[in-house]
């Protein structure tokens, strides 16, 4: 006990000095260093259109008009809240799980014209990690690149073309997964047809 | 499985094999392995270490017994939970709070200042809604590398003990603590924090930024138009890079590393992998430096990385396989050049199924409980791979520090039972084992399950959880996140609402209990081993780095906590799995 008293001077001393160190000194040099050199990306990657901040490159967003395509079902609050990151953690097997999905896969295969019993890609009908994934699959956007391409009125092949530009690959070609950006997509749809009309 | 996913795991193996044995042997030097004790980086390091010891008031010459080096590192932790504590009581009416966060409750702020000095970092809380920057930075960045040098102390006191011969020091606890963070933690977390930055991982002082939706016409469940989407901001990369390299785990954002700005890309999620494995690793290799004894951290790697690779392989099949419950709704789970495919629910589609179950066998493996991806909405045998992976007690690695000084309690064991059978007083690596060193290897042994089994089934017997799923999945919840807690590792089955003041206080007395009944007793068998002559080897000496010991070694982990553990997991995945 004696000299665990006398060891609470360093300790104190010690804690604010770590504290000034690693909680103060730290941080700030990360984040000189951060937006000196990679000032747009340390600021979250922000995406203007004349202008006006409308999303992060890296963060999803709610698409329900039928001329944008739409993002993954999320749980982040109301949906792709950024300030409330969030998955379901619904167990696999929860009833309210399978009848979201249900119903989800439902209401895709409606919106895009799909046979009844048509198989639905495995991350249109459920919710990501974060509530915030920016990508939706390869597959999930072909199947919704007809309705689009009608709500626009462009061709399908120009819609396609458009999926591929916006789809990133994996870093080096092999980490990570390819997915296709909803934002930076639609944002680039919005162009095509303001250029076309 | 792709073959690019194949390609991803073998670079990280890869990787891991360049730098794990490079950064081991530099920890050696740091921690002392040359005879002279000088270490690369001493001409810069040394007058900065002189400075900081004049200001603490110690003198870096001076050694201690175990139960001083003890007391030093209680004092230091209690002082540094008081802090933590009073900063997450009074963030509320602090300054440099730009997203308006409230100061915690009473309970909330003890679960939560346990959490982080355990080097636990769970989080019963919601990152981003209930912490401060200030919090962040000035609290949980801090704790996150304090807390992992105090693991770093402990297993260097530890190895002292078997190093040294009829000694009764183990070392000054203020020195280790120091170089721990001077020489090993700040510049590796500084580093990772740039090249998280760069691809995306954001570092700013600003609030939430208000972006314009760019689709109009989308409403809440009230019909509302939500015409704007918040940012977040924060300094997210310098805690991202200690969270990972100190195996602490605590997100910055509630979706931890699923979130986009903590891990942007593929690269970002290699990256994390690679560090949260990397210092555990290297630090077996520090082992074999300071033993002078190569072979006996081949040794130990070998059935860490076994241990590792049988638990990342099933949850990452698993989930990859999908969840069963789906194909009957025509959901697509089959992998494709078009879609990753598997169990995608609290998945991102930029990792995919099998890099989520080699983060989760990684971040289990290793008491780091950073996630990319949701544990709860796991298959039932990918949800099993990590909580049985943490219920081994988490040797494989292990966390910074206290990972190989469980390994190590393992093969103390290992000796001694192997010693029953042949009728031979135990040793290992010169040093008799006997009833002492025995009697705390139990009560290291016991600490976890006890921290664990108890309150989780008081927690079902008085139905205090209030809010877990229906079935045997609300068991492997509260199993899972006691296992979490006693473990110190801070990852969640997160549907169970855990803030309430059952959770948190129980919670956190089990998480103390998980990190201080395991590192007092290795301390104290630190002391108890250092006092001991070397004994030479002789032919009946068995010798712990050969095949025949890694197998003993592995099969009494698995046995400890088969016996230990099977009845309650019997009732929870188990069951679930066979239900379906």
């Amino acid at each position: 006990m004696r000299s665990f008293i006398r060891q609470l001077r360093p300790a104190l001393i010690s804690v604010v000095f770590f504290t000034v160190l690693l909680g103060v000194a730290y941080p700030l040099v990360a984040t000189a260093i951060g937006q000196v050199l990679f000032h747009d990306k340390a600021n979250g990657s922000l995406v203007r259109r004349d202008g006006v901040v409308v999303g992060s490159e890296l963060i999803g967003q709610t698409f329900v008009a039928p001329e944008y395509f739409h993002s993954r079902p999320s749980a982040a609050g109301a949906g792709y809240d950024g300030s409330a990151s969030s998955g379901s953690n619904y167990g696999p097997q929860n009833p309210d799980f399978l009848a979201a999905v249900a119903e989800r896969a439902a209401a895709y295969r409606e919106e895009n014209g799909l046979a009844a019993d048509a198989e639905v890609p495995v991350d249109a009908v459920t919710a990501s990690g974060s509530g915030l994934d920016p990508h939706i699959s390869i597959a999930n956007a072909r199947l919704q690149a007809p309705r689009v391409a009608e709500a626009r009125g462009l061709e399908l092949s120009v819609v396609l073309v458009a999926i591929g530009k916006h789809t990133d690959d994996r870093v080096l070609g092999v980490l990570g997964e390819p997915g296709v950006n909803v934002l930076m997509l639609n944002l680039a749809l919005d162009d095509l047809s303001a250029g076309a009309s | 499985m792709s073959w690019q996913n194949i390609l991803q795991i073998a670079a990280l193996i890869g990787l891991l094999a360049l730098c794990v044995p490079r950064l081991g042997r530099y920890m050696g030097y740091v921690y002392g392995s040359r005879a002279d004790g000088t270490a690369p980086g001493d001409r810069f390091f040394n007058p900065i270490e002189r400075v900081i010891y004049r200001i603490f008031g110690v003198d870096s010459k001076r050694e201690q017994r175990w139960n001083v080096y003890a007391a030093s590192m209680m004092a230091f932790t209690l002082v540094s939970l008081l802090s933590l504590y009073v900063l997450l009581r009074t963030q509320g009416s602090l300054f440099f709070n730009p997203t308006d966060r409230a100061s915690m409750s009473p309970t909330g702020a003890f679960n939560a200042a346990v959490s982080f000095t355990t080097n636990t970092n769970w989080q019963w809380f919601s990152g981003e809604v209930a912490i401060s920057h200030l919090t962040q930075m000035l609290g949980f960045a801090v704790h996150n590398f304090i807390s992992a040098a105090v693991g770093l102390a402990i297993v260097v006191a530890l190895i002292r003990g078997i190093t040294r011969s009829r000694s009764r020091n183990l070392g000054n606890f203020w020195v280790d603590l120091t170089r721990g963070i001077i020489r090993i933690l700040l510049p590796l977390a500084l580093a990772g924090a740039v090249v998280l930055i760069s691809q995306g991982v954001v570092q700013n002082f600003n609030g939430h930024t208000v972006a314009t939706a760019v689709d109009t016409t989308n409403t809440d469940a009230e019909g509302n138009a939500i015409a704007e989407q918040l940012i977040p901001g924060g300094p997210v990369a310098s805690q991202e890079a200690i969270k990972e390299l100190g195996t602490n785990g605590g997100g910055y954002y509630n979706a931890n590393s699923a979130h986009p700005f903590e891990s942007s890309n593929g690269f970002t999620n290699f990256m994390e992998i690679f560090m949260l494995l990397l210092i555990p690793l290297a630090l077996v290799f520090t082992f074999g430096a300071l033993v002078q004894d190569k072979r006996q951290s081949r040794l130990l790697v070998a059935v860490m990385a076994g241990i590792l690779v049988v638990f990342s392989g099933m949850a990452a099949l698993s989930e990859q396989n999908g969840n069963s419950a789906l194909a009957s709704l025509q959901v697509d789970q089959s992998i494709s050049t078009d879609q990753s495919g598997g169990n995608m629910e609290g998945k991102e589609v930029r990792f995919g199924a099998i890099s989520c179950g080699v983060f989760a066998g990684a971040t289990t493996g290793t008491s780091t409980g950073a996630v990319n991806c949701m544990h709860d909405s796991f298959t039932s045998l990918g949800g099993l791979a990590p909580m049985l992976h943490m219920m081994l007690g988490e040797i494989s690695p292990g966390g910074v520090g206290v990972g190989l000084s469980g390994v190590l309690i393992m093969a103390l064991l290992s000796v001694f039972i192997a010693g029953l059978m042949v009728g031979r007083t135990p040793e290992y690596l010169g040093k008799k084992i006997q009833a002492a060193e025995m009697k705390l290897v139990t009560l290291y042994i016991l600490a976890m399950p006890f921290a664990l089994l108890t309150f989780a089934a008081a927690a079902v017997v008085l139905r205090s959880a209030a809010t877990y799923q229906a079935g045997p999945h609300g068991l492997s919840e509260v199993l899972y996140n006691y296992a979490s807690t006693a473990n110190n590792n801070g990852s969640a089955f997160a549907y169970q609402g855990t803030g309430t003041q059952w959770y948190t206080v129980t919670q956190g007395l089990s998480m103390l209990m998980g990190r201080f009944f395991t590192i007092i007793p290795a301390l104290a068998i630190g002391g108890s081993l250092a006092a001991k002559p070397k004994v030479p080897a002789t032919s009946g000496t068995m010798p712990t780095h050969n095949p025949l010991f890694g197998f003993l070694l592995a099969g009494v982990i698995l046995i400890v906590a088969g016996l230990t553990f099977f009845p309650a997991l019997a009732l929870g995945p188990i069951l679930e799995h066979l239900s379906l």
